[in-house]
Order: C-alpha cells, then structure tokens, then sequence
C-alpha cells in the first residue's frame, strides 16, 4: 500500500498543453477538442458545418453525387433514416436493449398520417367535412404520429419490457411483423395489399412552375426539387431531435439507461426504476420512430405494407450497430452509409476507370452489408464512431498527472 | 418468510431480526439460500409466503427501488460494479435513489468513503471494469454507502479474494457497523464473520438450523466441523 500517489487532475482536458499530450488518433483530438468547447462555442463552430451538409444536394459535388437517382430524394431518404437511427440507438445504444420490430414503429407513424389525410382512407379528414385542412394537413398530422406512435412503444413496452435480452427481441421482431400484417390485412382501412395514395403533404411555396408547392412528389426536377425540401424539413427535425435527446442523456434518465445498459441487476440495487426508465426509453424511440414515419408518408405520398418488411428493422439496427452504439454522430454516419452506398453505385458504369455493374452492386446490398459488418465486428467492434471511449481518455490524463508530477520531481 | 423460484421453493419459512446498530452474519454451504435471503430482503425477488418488516414498516410489496429509498441497500453478490463507468461515475450511481439536499453533504458522503477505502481515492477515474477483484468489492462497499443505508446488505464479500484483502475488506465492514450503520453479511467464511458479528444465523438447505451470537457459534463444536473446516 506504498504506492506513489497520483493526484488526480482537477482541470479539463483542455486545460493542459497540447504538447503535454501523449499521442492519440484523429479522433480522440478532435473529441478532446469538441468537449473542451464552451455550448455556444459548439453551435457556433457546428452550424457551418451543418449548413454545408445541407447544402449537399444543392452543391451536387461531382464525387458524391448519385447517377442512378436523384441525389436530394437519396438525402431525403437519408434524413429519415438518419432520425430512425436516432430513435432506434436511445433504445438499442443508450438503454441496452435489443429491438428487431423497430420498423412497426415506422409504420404506425407513416400509417397514421396516411389513414388521417389519404382520400382512400374512409377516416380521411382533409375532405368535406374533415376537420383537417388541405394544405396544413400533414403538419397537423405530425403530432398525432408522434403521440399515437408512442402510445403504440408504451403498450408493446409495458408487457415486453419484463423479458429480458434475447426474449425481448424475440417479441420486438413478432411486434413489427404483427404491424405489418395488420396493415395488410385489414383492407377496410389500411387499403390492404394496394396501400393509401395521395397522402398528404405541407403545400407551401407554390409557383408556376410547382402547382402543388415544393414538397410535391410533382416538383422532381431542378437542384431544388422536392427530395431537397424534404431532405431539409428532416434536417430541423433532426436538429430538434438531437437536442431533446442529448439533454435526456446528459440527465436522470440518461444516466439511469447506461446504468441499465450495464448491468441491469446492479441498476434495480441501486434503486433504479428499471422497468420505468426501459418503459421511457421505448416510447421516446417509438415516437421519434413515428417521426420519421410521418416523414416517409409525406414526401412519398403513399403507403403500403411491403414498404415496411421486417428486413427494413434488421437495416436500420444495421445503421446503429455501424455507425457506433450509443453515438447520436455515429449512428448518422451509419445511416448515411446505409442509404447512400446502394445509390452511389446505382447506375454507375465505372468508377476509377474501372468499368463495373454498378446497378447488379445496388442490387447485392444485403451481400455487401453483411460482408462490411462482419469484418467491422472483427476489427472494430464498436463502430466506426464508437461512444466516448473512457478507457483511453481517463487513462491518458492520469498518465498526463503522473508525468506533471514526475517533471515537478525531478526540477 | 418463503421465497420460491417458480414451483421450487428455496427458503421454507425462515425468521430472521436485524436489531438496529447490530452486525448480523447469515452463514450456510452453497444452495442453503444466503443469496436468495438477500435478494428476498431488498425485493429483487418476491416473497410466495411470510412478510418483511423494516422500521415498523411493512415492506413485504414493496417495489426495490423504493426500498432504496427506505434506507435497504445491498451490495451485490459477485460485485456488480458498472464495468464501463469509472469509480467516481459508479459512486454517483450509488446515490441515484437517494439524492443529496445539499453538496457539502455529498461531498461529506463522498469523503467518508474514501477514508474508508483510500485505495478508491486513488482510482476514482479508473473504469471499474479494469480494478482488481478487491477494488471492485471495495467500490460495491463504497456505492452502498453513497446511498447511507440504514440497513446495509452485504452478499459474501469474501467471494474470490485473496486472504489479505479479505482480512482488510472485514476490518472495514466491522468499522462501517461501529459507526452506526446495520449490517446484514452474508458469508461463507464463517471464521471471519463470525468473530466479527454480534449474532448469526446458520442456514442450511433453505432452513435456519441455529443461531446466536457470532462468538458461541464460532465455538460450537458441529459449526467448527461443517463450516470452519477443523475436524
């Protein structure tokens, strides 16, 4: 028990030199440097940034541009994913608990828009005597989503959330096919097999040139057609999202789901409402799920039950798993990775000067993501951006104190 | 009380008392019921029959994190330490049910268990998945505090450590009792715990065969011969 004592630092990170700093990867720096920053020295070095993505499918840059399709509907489609990421990783990355059925959540959120505001609905309310106008129906439609999307967490939730671990994912997976086939089967209302058309969408803008507004499916040509505006709606809801969910983490509730997430047994212990705090993690994932839903309704304007197949779940826990459990950036880049490579190669006839079937690689997506996340879980098994990594970054500042310490020694 | 696991029942009927400032030791062989006693008295698993008292309260129904609440802190058999957060990070935790008033009074809570366990002092930025087996009880020991347990409830501290932290690991456990604080020890090194404790109870499958206090068990010849290991 006579060992050096290493007094433990008490300033940030950034407070020790730069030169001070053994040497670490890109990412660590730039962690380091990230968390050092004040909040408004965050939004305000983050906001060019994310302007620039935004601006993505107005730019066009030749090397990330999509031939096969139309790069701002491939940003939109990104941005739903991207918010399913978000949504799906509170649930999978910050409480631990594993659910296959995410994609029933999607399709309560999508469907609820549509059974609300499609003509081929028979509860359409943006007709005579509805009580939803024409033009701001989607909108309105938004929170209803959301709320009926999180009654539906809560109700899969409260039964489900006493199994643990594999059972539970077991009857997530039954709960998105349960959805899915309910959409097919009950024809009076869901239009069965030949889905709802017409759904509605925010019709704002309107010119000449757009009769329905910018965020018609109509308004398809042009840098700024209507995947861009679509792709930009999800951006400020994304944006929302990220805040909401990054207060939660950073509170109670946050600090109760890792505690869960790492050993739930321990957690209860400690006093932990376990079942609550799993309870709260489903319904505020479901309902960003209903988001995204709702988002996937409007801009396509139609819903049908093959859109909402169980492989779409396994996609968009594949998002998370690569992007990085438990990092809200991480499980972005996931989704971005997901929707854009398949497009990237859609069409393409040769890349690098290599001729190649870029359509038959789109089609082999599956194939590829399976290869591309075996090799990640062997040689990096916790994504591409993986959640703060304590180990290293405690680990450097004691051997920075200890270092501070042995210089103060021998001067 | 009777505690079962489905149809099997793993304690049939046993009495136990906890007098407040008492240190009360439960020894048995493996699969008498220590751990399932423990689990039944902070509420991770549900009574079949019998009742808990504690406090003059009923708590028999309660839910666990509201035990917690109640002042019933256990620290769990084979550690369960956050193994991804830090010391620091795994103290907070321990105090997640029993917020502080104020900041001096955590700060106080805080530094009286670093005087108990120094070595957590030390360490409070390690993560607590890369301790020691001995550092990770004494954490689990130091989490329990954090909550300022009424009654504390330790599942064989001992489990896996070496002699010399075992010795150290009890002088702790018997100055943490001094000081005010009731310990239910659940052990099966009945030499250490029982020298240590004011009373104890013997278990044997899922019934309590005898009890006293811990110093006339520890001379009780059939104790000596089925725990202590001296013929």
């Amino acid at each position: 028990m006579s060992e050096t004592r290493t007094t433990p630092p008490t300033g940030t990170p950034a407070s020790s030199k730069v030169a001070d700093r053994p040497h670490g990867g890109l990412g660590d720096t730039l962690r380091l440097w990230w968390d050092a920053l004040a909040r408004p020295t965050q939004w305000l070095v983050g906001s060019p940034f994310i302007v620039f993505i935004a601006l993505l499918p107005v730019l066009n840059l030749p090397v990330l541009t999509t031939v096969g399709t139309n790069f701002g509907a491939v940003m939109a489609q990104f941005g739903m994913y991207a918010l399913i990421a978000i949504g799906l990783n509170v649930v999978v990355g910050q409480a631990g608990l594993l659910d296959l059925g995410y994609v029933g959540f999607y399709a309560v959120g999508a469907y609820t828009v549509a059974i609300l505001t499609s003509p081929s609905s028979p509860w359409n309310q943006t007709g005579d005597g509805g009580w939803l106008s024409r033009d701001w129906a989607w909108l309105a439609a938004l929170p209803i989503a959301v709320a009926i999307t999180a009654m539906s967490g809560l109700i899969l939730g409260s039964p489900t959330l006493r199994l643990r671990g594999d059972y539970l994912a077991i009857v997530t997976l039954g709960f998105g096919e349960i959805v899915r086939l309910l959409a097919d089967n009950l024809d009076e209302v869901t239009g069965g097999g030949r889905g709802l058309s017409q759904v509605a969408y925010p019709r704002i803008g309107i010119s000449e040139e757009n009769t329905n507004g910018v965020f018609s499916a109509g308004a398809s040509s042009g840098t700024l057609n209507s995947g861009v505006w679509w792709y930009w709606l999800s951006i400020v809801l994304i944006l929302i999202t990220l805040v909401a969910v990054g207060n939660l983490e950073r509170s109670r509730v946050g600090r109760s789901w890792v505690a869960i997430r790492e050993d739930e047994d321990a957690a209860e212990i400690m006093g932990v409402p376990t079942f609550r705090f799993k309870l709260w993690a489903f319904v505020i994932g479901a309902s960003i799920g209903g988001v995204s839903g709702a988002l996937y309704a409007g801009q396509v304007q139609f819903v049908n039950p093959t859109n909402f197949n169980v492989i779409n779940s396994v996609l968009f826990l594949c998002a998370v798993v690569l992007g990085g459990q438990g990092n809200k950036l991480g499980v972005i880049l996931g989704a971005f990775l997901i929707v854009y490579l398949p497009n990237f190669f859609l069409g393409r006839t040769e890349l690098l000067g290599i001729p190649i079937n870029g359509t038959e690689i789109a089609e082999f997506r599956y194939l590829f993501f399976g290869i591309a996340l075996m090799v990640l879980m062997v040689f990096r098994p916790q994504g591409l951006i993986p959640v703060r990594q304590k180990l290293l970054a405690y680990g450097r500042e004691i051997y920075l104190a200890a270092r501070r310490t042995a210089r103060k020694d021998a001067a | 009380m009777t505690v079962a696991y489905g149809r099997i029942e793993a304690l049939h009927g046993i009495s136990l008392t906890v007098e407040e400032g008492e240190l009360v030791t439960l020894i048995g062989a493996n699969g008498a019921g220590k751990t399932t006693t423990m689990r039944a008295i902070s509420g991770v698993h549900p009574l079949a029959r019998g009742s808990i008292i504690f406090d003059g309260q009923d708590v028999t129904r309660m839910k666990p994190h509201l035990r917690v609440h109640a002042g019933i802190i256990q620290a769990p058999e084979g550690r369960g330490v956050f193994a991804g957060m830090t010391v620091m990070e795994n103290l907070e935790m321990g105090c997640f049910a029993r917020t502080f008033k104020t900041k001096a009074e955590h700060d106080e809570t805080v530094e009286r268990v670093f005087t108990f366990f120094p070595r957590l002092a030390e360490r409070r930025t390690q993560v607590g998945g890369t301790m020691s087996g001995g550092e990770q009880q004494m954490l689990a020991i130091g989490r329990a505090l954090m909550a300022r347990p009424r009654l504390l409830l330790l599942d064989e501290p001992s489990m896996g450590l070496a002699p010399m932290i075992i010795q150290q690991i009890f002088r702790i456990i018997s100055e943490i009792n001094k000081q005010g604080t009731t310990v239910l020890l659940v052990e099966q090194n009945a030499q250490q715990a029982l020298s240590r404790s004011d009373r104890a109870y013997v278990l044997e499958t899922g019934t309590v065969v005898r009890t006293g206090p811990g110093k006339t068990l520890l001379a009780d010849p059939a104790i000596k011969d089925a725990y202590l290991g001296v013929a």
